[in-house]
């Protein structure tokens, strides 16, 4: 498979960027920034994105949704990181999404894959405790009582939680993990909107001797852990592909702002200083781009290493989009501080990205196990 | 597709045949490769064999026409080949500068009869070739070259001297670029000519480098006679070849990183040993090994994916600089985490067990990866100058 998009996935970028371009630039993010808005995000613009049929790129044709693979969804998300668009996307239409298409029942993906393909659903996967990602270190439980299971435990970073139509929860079973399907609404959950820096929202959900019935068990209970694994692997897949586009874009209206400065009588992009820099961040940025487009095809061919990609992608393209956007605040100088210019926009953006599904360290320690020292 | 499986399945069963069991299996160190030449050295008998049917069929120049000596395979089957290769870890027939950087500057600015004449030979290994481009006064400014040719009707007459031709002292030909008009604007003045070496008036001196070797040499030129039908591309526009040439150099010495000796990682194990989980001892060592592992990864599928441009042709003509500028920095990180996993038994210079220094040896060459093929600095500026674009650069 060449490294590189086919006409049709090209096309499909074409189309995401387009779309975004017109009726959600950054202006859009930072209308719902400054108008608090409640939900954080546009709930018709997302409308739209389903209609498009990016809402459910990976949800089979079936369900409503466009049957694609990983690297049309990678090719969405790095859309979505160019523009800093707040969607559901990650969340819904990747993370939770790929487990109702893996283990969920008939009545559960009925239920919601075609609402979430149309846009019209927001679902939230409820994974991580803590401040760091450490899936394998989760102690909420869910123990067996009446016909079904009672949950205790404290989530945090559950992106768009807030405004989740369902929520995914993973909890430790006596035998393993077990992948729960819950209606926010239930008595004993809490759920407190976290504004996150970059504008994005989430929120912690505190889980407090919640009861649910057997049929919210996704797929096998004990069984969990692999479905939650290749939901995580897409989210980190498509995360490296968010940072990739939107370190890209911060390199690029810095490139802009550079050959239009001037100081000292002179462009300051002609000051080797800043070309050398500029050049270096380019290859690194052509260089998190392969790394990412492997990982997203290694996911599609169902390749055995691809964990390994995955790992290599997330890290690769979350320190190279740290260093375009630190690059781009410096090489704006004063005007990078301001609210007013985006650049800052883009660095909080890579922050959270970063963080999310395991920081580049996370990844790094993957790599190594995986390489055996 | 069944075309090129039936094409895997002939190559498969040629090489099993063909291939000397000497000439599978990693090579031991850069002495060991097969270079050709009127003078050449093989380690066995086996690697003379080796090269002699590998460029009777073309293939040490898989996707050179055959017309011109070369296997005349597409892309894909020349995948195939190097795939099949790997498979019986084949080594490499033959090692040439000809093959590497002549050749695809011949194809695209020689003329019939220089094609005619030199591919062949430097397919099959006979002539081995060496490149004359830097001065003592001529670096990373290449273009300021002064070696000066002088018209002489026929032929012309060259003076001058070359730095950092490597074998020179163990090449039969050169590629040259030579000064033929002074007066012009310093690009505009170059040609780029070929002569034999044992030419009267040309001497060469080895240099020894910091690693104890000479793949170096000054080469000097006093009243050598160069024929004319011997001017590659057009007089006087030599920089034109020069630069197209340095896209094939910079990409093989960026491709360098590729050769992978024993992992780095399992040296460190050796050395430091493990926790009980496993892990590195050491673990900021363990850190640095894991980030050059993620960008080993991503360079390797940075190189990949620049083939697979080019084939699509969306090329960007900033790449081989990139590749070069990035590929050598990490084959210089790397060699630098050898040395500190090996600790002091990668110091020793002269014992048996260091195999006389090879680690010690290899991380001093490769600190002229990022110097040699133009400094990283120039790679940088050329990426730069398609980057911004700006008026005037």
């Amino acid at each position: 498979m060449p490294l590189i998009l086919t006409d049709e996935q090209t096309m499909l970028k074409d189309a995401a960027d387009g779309f975004l371009t017109e009726h959600a630039p950054i202006a859009h993010l930072r209308h719902l920034r400054d108008s608090r808005d409640a939900d954080g995000l546009s709930r018709d613009l997302w409308r739209g994105f389903g209609e498009m049929g990016l809402a459910g790129v990976i949800i089979p044709e079936a369900h409503g949704g466009s049957g694609l693979g990983a690297v049309e969804a990678g090719v969405v998300a790095e859309s979505l990181g160019r523009t800093l668009t707040p969607s559901p996307f990650l969340g819904s239409s990747i993370l939770s999404a790929r487990v109702l298409i893996d283990a969920g029942s008939d009545a559960q993906q009925t239920a919601w894959l075609p609402r979430i393909a149309a846009g019209d659903a927001i679902l939230s996967l409820a994974v991580d405790e803590g401040a760091k990602h450490a899936p394998s270190r989760m102690t909420t439980t869910a123990e067996r009582s009446g016909n079904g299971f009672r949950l205790n435990g404290e989530k945090g970073f559950v992106l768009d939680g807030h405004i989740a139509d369902a929520l995914i929860v993973a909890a430790k079973t006596d035998g393993g993990t077990t992948l729960f399907l819950i209606d926010p609404a239930t008595a004993g959950i809490e759920i407190e909107r976290t504004v996150m820096v970059d504008a994005h929202n989430a929120a912690r959900i505190t889980l407090r001797d919640v009861q649910v019935d057997a049929d919210a068990v996704i797929g096998a209970v004990d069984g969990g852990e692999e479905t939650l694994n290749v939901a995580l692997n897409l989210g980190r897949a498509c995360a490296a592909a968010s940072l990739t586009g939107a370190g890209d874009q911060a390199f690029q209206i810095t490139l802009d702002y550079i050959k239009t400065r001037k100081q000292f009588g002179k462009l300051i992009g002609e000051f080797q200083a800043l070309q050398h820099r500029s050049a270096h961040l380019f290859t690194e940025i052509e260089l998190a781009r392969a790394a990412t487009l492997a990982a997203l095809q290694a996911l599609d061919a169902g390749r055995a290493d691809a964990p390994f990609a995955v790992a290599v992608a997330k890290a690769k393209a979350g320190r190279v989009a740290e260093l375009a956007v630190q690059e781009g605040v410096q090489m704006h100088g004063g005007v990078g501080m301001t609210d007013a210019y985006d650049i800052g926009l883009f660095m909080k953006r890579v922050r959270v990205l970063n963080e999310w599904l395991g920081d580049p360290g996370f990844h790094a320690e993957s790599v190594a196990r995986a390489r055996g020292f | 597709m069944d075309d090129l499986e039936a094409f895997r399945a002939d190559t498969r069963q040629w090489l099993e045949a063909n291939c000397p069991a000497e000439c599978r299996g990693p090579m031991e160190n850069d002495e060991d490769r097969v270079w050709g030449g009127r003078n050449a050295t093989f380690r066995t008998p086996a690697h003379k064999q080796w090269m002699d049917v590998m460029g009777a069929r073309g293939w040490t120049a898989p996707e050179w026409p055959t017309e011109y000596g070369g296997g005349g395979l597409s892309r894909e089957q020349a995948k195939v080949l190097a795939s099949e290769m790997r498979r019986i870890d084949a080594q490499m027939p033959l090692s040439s500068f000809g093959i590497w950087m002549l050749g695809p500057a011949l194809l695209k600015f020689g003329t019939e009869a220089q094609k005619k004449r030199f591919l062949p030979e430097i397919v099959r290994g006979e002539i081995r070739w060496c490149q004359g481009y830097s001065e003592p006064g001529a670096g990373s400014d290449l273009a300021g070259l002064q070696t000066r040719a002088v018209d002489h009707g026929d032929h012309w007459i060259v003076n001058g001297q070359k730095v950092w031709t490597s074998y020179a002292d163990k090449a039969d030909w050169i590629f040259c670029l030579v000064r033929t008009d002074p007066d012009a604007p310093k690009h505009l003045g170059i040609s780029f000519v070929l002569f034999d070496m044992a030419t009267p008036g040309v001497s060469t001196r080895p240099i020894e480098l910091i690693s104890g070797k000479s793949a170096f040499c000054e080469t000097f030129f006093d009243d050598v006679r160069v024929e004319k039908e011997n001017l590659v591309g057009e007089l006087n526009r030599g920089w034109d070849v020069a630069k197209n040439l340095l896209a094939h150099e910079r990409t093989m010495i960026g491709g360098m990183g590729e050769i992978a000796g024993r992992p780095v990682g399992q040296i460190a194990a050796d050395t430091i040993g493990t926790d009980d989980q496993g892990r590195l001892a050491d673990t900021a060592l363990r850190a640095r090994l894991s980030d050059l592992e993620i960008d080993a990864a991503a360079f390797r599928l940075s190189m990949e994916r620049v083939g697979d441009q080019v084939k699509a042709r969306q090329v960007n003509p900033a790449i081989a600089s990139m590749l070069k500028y990035y590929g050598s920095e990490l084959n210089k990180r790397r060699m630098e985490l050898v040395m500190t996993a090996g600790g002091s038994d990668a110091l020793e210079w002269e014992s048996d067990r260091s195999q006389h220094g090879q680690d010690a040896r290899d991380w001093l060459r490769t600190k002229a990866n990022s110097i040699e093929g133009g400094t990283s600095e120039v790679q940088l500026n050329i990426i730069a100058k398609h980057l911004l674009q700006l008026p005037g650069a």
